[in-house]
């Protein structure tokens, strides 16, 4: 029996209110919660204020000011590239769906052949960045030289190009290869919760399987079509990469370049803070027209309760989505990743399949001779491993928090960590660049700075997913706990921990692959002796050394492979799909 | 001593999840909160447990209080157990795991814990399964290992929160009778949750019925039924037709019928009294009866169906009262036949 007592028992009741010691009231979970608060200030909530009031700081005096946005809209140059931005944006989302949405439901409603096979195709644009993507296509599609161009030169006996990367339409394309996987994924995950019932219910009132699908399967995966389009659209308007290959040499300017040129000498913060603010706007509206969209109709159906699921007979159109799906699949990663490694292991990457052309030379460059490579890639998979880690944590305390009530409010920490979901990449960059990078705090050209940022990126994504996996384990198993004599910190250990470590490592997973290859938020972050590969890579490309970068992407994708292959052996092929 | 809960209240927003709640536990004692959906019982079960802080009165458990206005010990240090409706069952530890975790906590030695592991573990029948995990387990055998997690660290009170309600027909029958059974063998001061009333009955040493966050009567199981007190606790607990009486002086006039006045025991209002009468405290005759305790009357078979082992016959009496009774299978009476009815003045038992 324990000894803790309130009070005796002569003076119980109304009267005499037992003395309760302070302590004895004060729990450590208001503790977690102001230093759960004090972390995402530091994280989101002072570089997001930084940046509004960079926007409005006149940079020599210090005071407020309207010049920055002057200077940022003022131009013509400037405006248009926003609009081309949104362009770009819708075009991009549009081809996406093009691609993503045929694969996904042959992947997970109909007897498509060698489903798995195209699920793993599919998955190789997860783990290929955008920029090596985006490198593999001006090899293939380059003015001239391009592979593709040559073989038609080769096969025709012309002179001419057929296809030009540099293009609008080039742009375009590398953004959608390498952006799709996400939208495949949200909507497979919507197709998979279907309940086959409501199919069979069109079915059996007369409807074909074309016009059940039509009628009845996708407007039931609408929401997911739709917020997967809208993150499409987010993470295309601030993605870094792709436009830096392909958009300057298209000659179509886009917003993240121009952010880029603000950067670059004379450094010009307050504008690119102020040029930034618009695209935030942009992306809370957008969210806020996807929930007025989602709210007015009862999409309830869409629960993974009861009934089986059956798959859809195509008949002999299984083979016309297979080979679309191998076309797709072709176009994302076979293609462009051949190329790179034929480039990687040749002499010229123009050179191509010959004996006299084949050397490991560029491997031994990249890794051994090169100023910087070698170092990179530790940095990356450092940094990579770190932000995953501490997102993961830091999102699952607050997971916990907000999801078992321990603190009234705790809902606003929730809101908190998924709040960089709305903010683009390179925005972040600059917010943090406003607040940590110049003085007093002077972290600039740090890993500190890198980590931070990056798991202020990634956040959103382990919050999801440690909210989901809080939210599988019922609050009985710590109440079990509890009641045998155990505190609440002893069942998060015994209980919560050991039940969460799926899950996590999933989460983490999902993380360290993007982070380790993460180009959008570091590109203003990185100092001389910080850089990442994909700065490092970048780079390489400026110069024109095809091939030695071809070499060092294929270094970075092999790594990057085998730990995933380790994930799916130990976590199972599902763990990609999230449950948000 | 035992345990006590006196005005106990809470309250959520401006709602009274429970208010004034007033109920002792003699030690060893077994009480059930029954009642429906929404009435209070869980509330009540999760503030003894210490899940939940009373807004207004307070618990005290052998003299010791654990909660008052404002002031609450947390569950960890109330040294009771409880089994939970979801069993909350560890699937990361084994069956003898999860038994031992208590024990643990208490740091006992590993030969003692061992011990009584294995001891508990006979007595639920799950010896054999000590070192399966828990999804190894059918849904009877969780709810064993729950049963012995929560019995072996011999609780000063065990509660249960509608420990049966996920399992199907047959093993909830089993169960009930396992759970008297630990019970009896143990004698632990329990509070058991339900809103079935046949758990009550099997496991119960008195019964507390809620409703609205009230306790409207606790009794024995035979008192609440033969005596319920009031309208609510008689339609919860079993069938039961209400027939209201006229007073006329020293009699009671119902539609058809009429009883003495003594069979109130309050003095009748001028409006009306309402009584309950158990579908059993009438007999259906061929011919009249003699002999009975109470009055007897023409009655018309309105329905009836058979259910094997009885007949459940509605009957009409007076001008536009039907009521419903049960009859062995052999009292075969053909709808519209008009039997005569009998009524056990005993058994009809006044609403307050």
């Amino acid at each position: 029996m324990s000894t803790t007592t309130l009070t005796n028992v002569a003076s119980r009741g109304g009267a005499t209110r037992p003395r309760v010691g302070f302590l004895n009231r004060f729990q450590p979970s208001s503790l977690a919660f102001l230093g759960m608060s004090l972390v995402l200030v530091v994280l989101i909530v002072a570089p997001l204020t930084m940046l509004l009031v960079k926007s409005f700081t006149d940079p020599v005096t210090g005071g407020f000011t309207l010049a920055n946005y002057i200077d940022a809209y003022g131009k013509a140059r400037h405006v248009q590239a926003l609009i081309n931005t949104l362009y770009m944006g819708a075009a991009v989302v549009v081809l996406s769906l093009l691609f993503a949405l045929p694969l996904a439901w042959g992947c997970t409603r109909t007897d498509m052949p060698f489903k798995n096979f195209v699920r793993a195709g599919v998955f190789g644009a997860f783990i290929i960045p955008p920029y090596l993507g985006g490198i593999g296509w001006i090899l293939l599609a380059g003015p001239n030289s391009g592979w593709i161009n040559r073989v038609w030169q080769g096969l025709t006996g012309s002179d001419t190009s057929i296809v030009n990367i540099f293009s609008f339409e080039g742009l375009v394309l590398v953004m959608a290869i390498n952006l799709y996987f996400t939208m495949f994924v949200l909507i497979s995950a919507a197709f998979e919760m279907l309940n086959s019932e409501l199919e069979d219910a069109a079915n059996i009132l007369g409807a074909g399987p074309i016009r059940t699908a039509w009628k009845v399967t996708f407007p039931l995966v609408l929401p997911s079509i739709l917020g997967s389009a809208l993150l499409t659209f987010l993470v295309c308007i601030a993605l870094y990469g792709v436009p830096a290959l392909i958009s300057i040499p298209a000659r179509f300017p886009v917003v993240v370049i121009q952010l880029a040129e603000f950067f670059s000498f004379p450094l010009r913060i307050e504008t690119a803070a102020a040029y930034s603010i618009p695209l935030l706007l942009i992306t809370a509206a957008l969210l806020l027209l996807q929930r007025m969209i989602l709210a007015r109709k009862g999409y309830t159906a869409v629960t993974g309760k009861g009934g089986e699921r059956r798959l859809v007979r195509l008949g002999p159109w299984r083979w016309v989505l297979f080979g679309y799906s191998l076309f797709v699949v072709g176009l994302s990663v076979a293609m462009p990743l051949l190329v790179l490694v034929m480039a990687a292991f040749g002499r010229s990457w123009v050179g191509g399949l010959t004996l006299s052309n084949l050397t490991f030379e560029n491997f031994d460059y990249v890794l051994f001779e090169h100023a910087t490579s070698q170092q990179a890639i530790v940095t990356s998979l450092g940094l990579g491993a770190v932000s995953a880690t501490v997102a993961v944590l830091l999102a699952l305390s607050i997971s916990y928090i907000v999801q078992r009530r321990l603190v009234p409010l705790s809902g606003v920490l929730g809101y908190l960590c998924m709040a960089p979901f709305v903010i683009p990449g390179i925005v972040l960059a600059i917010a943090f660049y406003a607040v940590y990078a110049l003085p007093p705090v002077a972290l600039y050209g740090t890993y500190t700075i890198l980590a931070l940022a990056f798991v202020t990126r990634f956040l959103p994504i382990a919050y999801t997913t440690g909210s989901a996996g809080v939210r599988a384990i019922h609050p009985e198993m710590e109440e079990a706990v509890r009641i045998l004599g155990g505190g609440r910190l002893y069942a998060i250990r015994k209980v919560v921990a050991p039940l969460l470590k799926r899950p996590l490592a999933a989460g983490w997973l999902l993380i360290f692959v993007p982070a380790a290859q993460e180009l959008s938020t570091a590109i203003f972050l990185v100092g001389p002796k910080t850089r990442v590969v994909s700065v490092v890579l970048l780079d390489m490309t400026e110069e024109g050394e095809m091939e030695k970068l071809a070499a060092l992407g294929t270094v970075l994708l092999v790594i990057i492979t085998a730990m995933v292959m380790i994930g799916i052996r130990t976590l199972g092929r599902d763990f990609m799909v999230r449950r948000s | 001593m035992g345990l006590e809960l006196e005005n106990l209240g809470r309250r959520f927003g401006t709602i009274d999840a429970v208010l004034n709640l007033n109920l002792t536990l003699e030690e060893g004692e077994f009480v059930s909160l029954l009642g429906p959906s929404g009435c209070g019982k869980t509330t009540t079960l999760r503030m003894i447990a210490g899940f939940l802080d009373p807004t207004s009165g307070s618990i005290t458990l052998n003299n010791r209080v654990l909660a008052t206005t404002g002031a609450s010990i947390p569950p960890e240090k109330r040294g009771m157990s409880m089994i939970f409706q979801s069993y909350a069952i560890w699937p990361n530890m084994t069956v003898a795991q999860n038994v031992a975790f208590g024990l643990k906590l208490r740091k006992l030695g590993t030969a003692e814990i061992n011990r009584r592991v294995g001891e508990i573990l006979e007595v639920v029948r799950l010896n054999q399964l000590a070192n399966r995990y828990p999804s190894e387990l059918s849904g009877g055998q969780q709810q064993r290992v729950a049963l012995a997690r929560a019995v072996v660290i011999r609780p000063e009170v065990l509660l249960l929160d509608e420990p049966l309600s996920n399992l199907d027909a047959a093993l909830r029958e089993e169960m009930r009778f396992e759970i008297k059974r630990i019970h009896d063998e143990f004698r632990i001061t329990s509070v058991y949750v339900t809103h079935d009333q046949g758990e009550a009955m099997v496991t119960s040493d008195r019964i507390a019925v809620m409703n609205h966050g009230q306790i409207e009567q606790v009794d024995t199981p035979f008192e609440l039924y033969n005596w319920p007190k009031t309208k609510f606790v008689a339609s919860f607990i079993g069938r039961t037709n209400f027939l209201e009486a006229r007073p006329a002086g020293e009699r009671l006039e119902f539609d058809g019928f009429s009883l003495p006045a003594s069979c109130c025991d309050t003095p009748p209002q001028q409006s009306g009294v309402l009584f309950s009468m158990r579908p059993q405290a009438f007999t259906l005759h061929a011919q009249e009866p003699a002999n009975v305790n109470g009055p007897a009357m023409k009655g018309t078979v309105l329905e009836r169906t058979f259910l094997g082992e009885h007949w459940d016959y509605t009957v009409r009496l007076g001008e536009a009262t039907s009521i419903r009774t049960v009859a062995p299978p052999a009292a075969v009476f053909e709808i519209g036949s008009t039997p005569w009815v009998c009524l056990d003045q005993q058994q009809a038992v006044q609403m307050h």
